[in-house]
């Protein structure tokens, strides 16, 4: 049965601003069914972005939304978060948005272990401001700033959640709409700061440049390049070589933060 | 038998209770949806996406899990695919 | 019923004032003279069943307490200089999205990290025009640890009602010298709430200015579903680049200050009479000003004084009435001359005007004014 998506579209804002084969519509799709499976009260739900294609998301959809500036989804969110615990706070940042300008705040959101879902639509590049290189652009690719090859090296946004401290991690695809949905619903389930790296695409400023074909090669790359963790344990190494590991790699209970605020104001005796 | 009608902006396909809209304003002809349709019920036409097969479709609801444009629906008659 | 005496730092009359005025949910990073808001604060807060977080800088400070002022929860940060600087983006955010919020910047010299421990009155202008774009903005001066407490009161109050950020400067001497304050009983102090929504959900607006330029605002959560953003926007919250909407939008930030001066200006303005020179100043060169036109009169000067408590918007009103009288305004500031330019713009030539400033790290003394004064005399 068709899923339902109008209940959670705001009326008249379709069709949405993102460029023909952008995954970010698709990412958008599994946060919206992952949110019904879990059946969050819109009323009760906050999404907060930062700035770039993917924080375009939150205006599209029918809960409290929160498009703030370049980076900063998260310090956002903790504020929403912590000012009122009992909020759902889903945060959505491109790749550029939560580990360039919002790095800082990303390792220690994952440090502080606060509930909020963090969807990073990863797509590998800056698309909003027209494709210059990002954190996660690999070692060697054309972008418009690296027009001789990007000389750094990429971020792997899991390791780095890992790192920090995060206590669910996972990563997914656009190809795999439905694990990724599975994902974003875990994560949102989670107590605790939740990261799901959401790889996607951006066909008009990276793809293009870099001559890795149309959106649908795009998407289709994830297909033949990806090895759910589960798997690769059990296929031989030359199999998982050079492939992009998914599935959910950490999902830890463990203090959450609000949680040890409100023991410290029951401590000192404060009601809300 | 299929058949299409056009109701405001949304091209309803319908194959006994299996219903297949396509919502053309919103499709931006990316082929996703065509590519990966593992049985082939999509085509391409005029930059939009054409549902050519429906009676193939096994209701596997890909084309409208992937399609970031909201463009695509599958409403199921809970039976898969006509018989081979 | 009469007030608590305590024996007050400045930083912690001004946290104190913040507890009273109602303030929730306090986001910080530690900086030098500013510190002790913050540490009162992560004591105080949870006490009262309001949240303390230190963030890992100024500019997720900020943006957290924007994020709990959405929340309905009435939000502080303090800082000083170099945090100031990092505030600014999201600062412009909160007068956009017209959320209100109170900013303390225990002032010291700069720029950059210039002399931490060292007071200082040189973020006059970035108070008004830190942020880009044109931007409403309101600052307060209180000169006494008393008057960091009512001034924090007052800065929440207009914060609230005007939906708009509301800056408190203070400066390394009053942040951290003692004196001894009255807390006044609860209920003496006026305390203003932001206006909430009257119409149900589905009639909700978030920019609706039917009813007078300050549109109610929704708490998230509270049933209200509607959309914020940093993009100029339309009533209904969402993005728009259409030039009939954005520039009416754009002047009705500016008119919420204009149109409420009564509200938010405030000074005083000591006449002598037949004076011929006058002063103006703020904070704790105040202090030293008037300590000097104390000095001067022994010596048989008379000396007007103009003690702005609100910067910004700038009393020009006042500042007319001085130059009206006198032939020349001395202006003691902490910087290299900031206020003295506005000072000149009010009066238009209507009076003389020098400054006297000091960047050194030491405060401007009375003595320094009074040979100002004879100068001039
Ligand atoms: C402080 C600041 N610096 C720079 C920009 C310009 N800017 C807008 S979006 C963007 C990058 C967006 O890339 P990413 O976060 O990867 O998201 P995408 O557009 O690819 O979805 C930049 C640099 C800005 N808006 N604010
Ligand atoms: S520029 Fe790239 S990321 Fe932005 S909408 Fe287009 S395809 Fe998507
Ligand atoms: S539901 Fe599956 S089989 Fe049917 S058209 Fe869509 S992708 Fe093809
Ligand atoms: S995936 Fe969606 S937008 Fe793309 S062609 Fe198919 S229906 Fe159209």
């Amino acid at each position: 049965m068709a899923f339902n998506y109008a209940e959670y579209i705001r009326p008249g804002k379709l069709p949405h601003i993102w460029c023909p084969g952008c995954a970010h519509g698709t990412v958008m799709k599994s946060i919206i069914r992952a949110i019904d499976r879990v059946g969050l009260e819109k009323d009760r739900t906050v999404i907060v972005s930062g700035i770039g294609c993917a924080s375009r998301m939150p205006g599209y959809v029918d809960f409290n939304t929160l498009h703030t500036t370049h980076g900063r989804s998260l310090p956002f969110s903790t504020g929403v978060k912590l000012a009122d615990p009992g909020l759902n706070v889903i945060a959505v940042a491109g790749d550029g948005d939560a580990l360039a300008i919002g790095g800082n705040h990303f390792i220690h959101t994952c440090r502080r272990n606060i509930d909020i879902t963090l969807i990073v639509f990863n797509n590998n590049i800056y698309g909003m401001t027209g494709g210059q290189f990002s954190p996660t652009t690999p070692h060697g690719k054309l972008a418009s700033t690296t027009p001789y090859g990007n000389p750094d090296y990429a971020f792997d946004v899991v390791e780095l959640a890992m790192g920090a401290g995060a206590s669910y991690v996972s990563r997914s695809t656009a190809y795999h709409a439905i694990p990724l949905e599975r994902q974003i619903a875990d994560g949102i389930n989670h107590k605790g700061f939740s990261v799901i790296d959401a790889l996607c695409t951006c066909p008009t400023t990276y793809g293009r440049r870099n001559k890795l074909g149309s959106a649908v090669d795009m998407i289709g790359w994830f297909k033949d390049n990806t090895v759910g963790i589960k798997a690769a344990g059990k296929l031989p190494p030359e199999k998982v070589e050079g492939k992009i590991l998914t599935g959910v790699f950490r999902k830890e209970e463990k203090p959450e933060y609000c949680d040890e605020y409100a023991k410290i104001i029951e401590k000192t005796g404060g009601r809300s | 038998m299929a058949k299409s009608v056009r109701k405001d902006e949304t091209v309803v396909t319908e194959y006994g209770d299996r219903k297949i809209n396509v919502i053309t304003r919103y499709c931006k002809g990316c082929d996703i949806c065509v590519a990966f349709c593992p049985v082939d019920v999509l085509e391409m036409k005029d930059f939009k996406v054409h549902v050519a097969r429906i009676e193939d479709c096994t209701e596997c609801m890909l084309c409208e899990v992937r399609c970031p444009d909201f463009a695509i629906e599958v409403v199921g008659s809970g039976k898969k695919g006509k018989a081979k | 019923m009469s007030g608590k005496d305590v024996f007050y730092q400045g930083n912690e009359a001004c946290a104190e004032g913040a507890l009273y005025a109602g303030c929730r949910f306090f986001a910080g990073y530690p900086i030098t003279p500013s510190t002790e808001v913050a540490e009162f604060l992560a004591r105080r807060l949870p006490t009262v069943g309001g949240a303390f977080i230190q963030m890992e800088d100024e500019i997720a400070a900020m943006a957290a307490i924007i994020g709990a002022s959405l929340v309905g929860k009435k939000s502080l940060t303090s800082t000083s200089g170099p945090g100031f600087s990092l505030k600014m983006e999201n600062l412009g955010f909160a007068c956009l999205t017209e959320v209100p919020c109170v900013i303390v910047n225990v002032m010291r010299g700069g720029p950059s990290t210039g002399l931490p421990t060292g007071p200082s009155q040189s973020d006059v202008m970035q108070a008004r025009w830190g942020t880009h774009g044109d931007h409403p903005a309101i600052a307060l001066a209180p000169d006494s640890v008393q008057e960091i407490f009512t001034e924090t009161v007052r800065a929440f109050n207009i914060s609230e009602r005007l939906r708009t950020p509301v800056i408190l400067l203070t400066d390394e001497i009053i942040g951290h010298m003692r004196e001894r304050i009255t807390i006044p009983p609860e209920g003496e102090l006026e305390i203003w709430e932001r206006p909430r929504p009257t119409v149900p959900p589905d009639q909700y607006k978030p920019y609706d200015i039917s009813e007078g330029i300050i549109p109610p605002m929704a708490d998230f959560g509270s049933g209200y579903r509607y959309h914020v953003t940093g993009l100029n926007h339309d009533e209904t919250g969402f993005p728009t680049n259409n030039p009939s909407l954005v520039q009416p939008e754009e002047e009705r930030l500016m008119a919420k200050v204009t149109e409420n001066l009564d509200l938010i200006q405030k000074y005083e303005y000591f006449e002598k009479p037949k004076a011929r020179i006058g002063i103006v100043s703020f904070g704790s060169s105040a202090r030293s000003s008037r300590a000097a036109i104390r000095m001067a009169e022994e010596e048989g000067i008379k000396v007007d004084f103009l003690r702005l408590i609100t910067l910004w918007p700038f009393p020009t009103d006042a500042a007319v009435q001085m130059a009206d009288k006198v032939d020349m305004i001395i202006v003691p500031e902490m910087n290299l001359g900031q206020m003295i330019e506005e000072v000149q713009r009010s009066i238009a030539g209507k009076a003389e005007t020098v400054g006297v400033n000091r960047v050194d790290g030491d405060p401007i003394t009375p003595t320094q004014i009074l040979d100002r004064i004879r100068e001039v005399a």
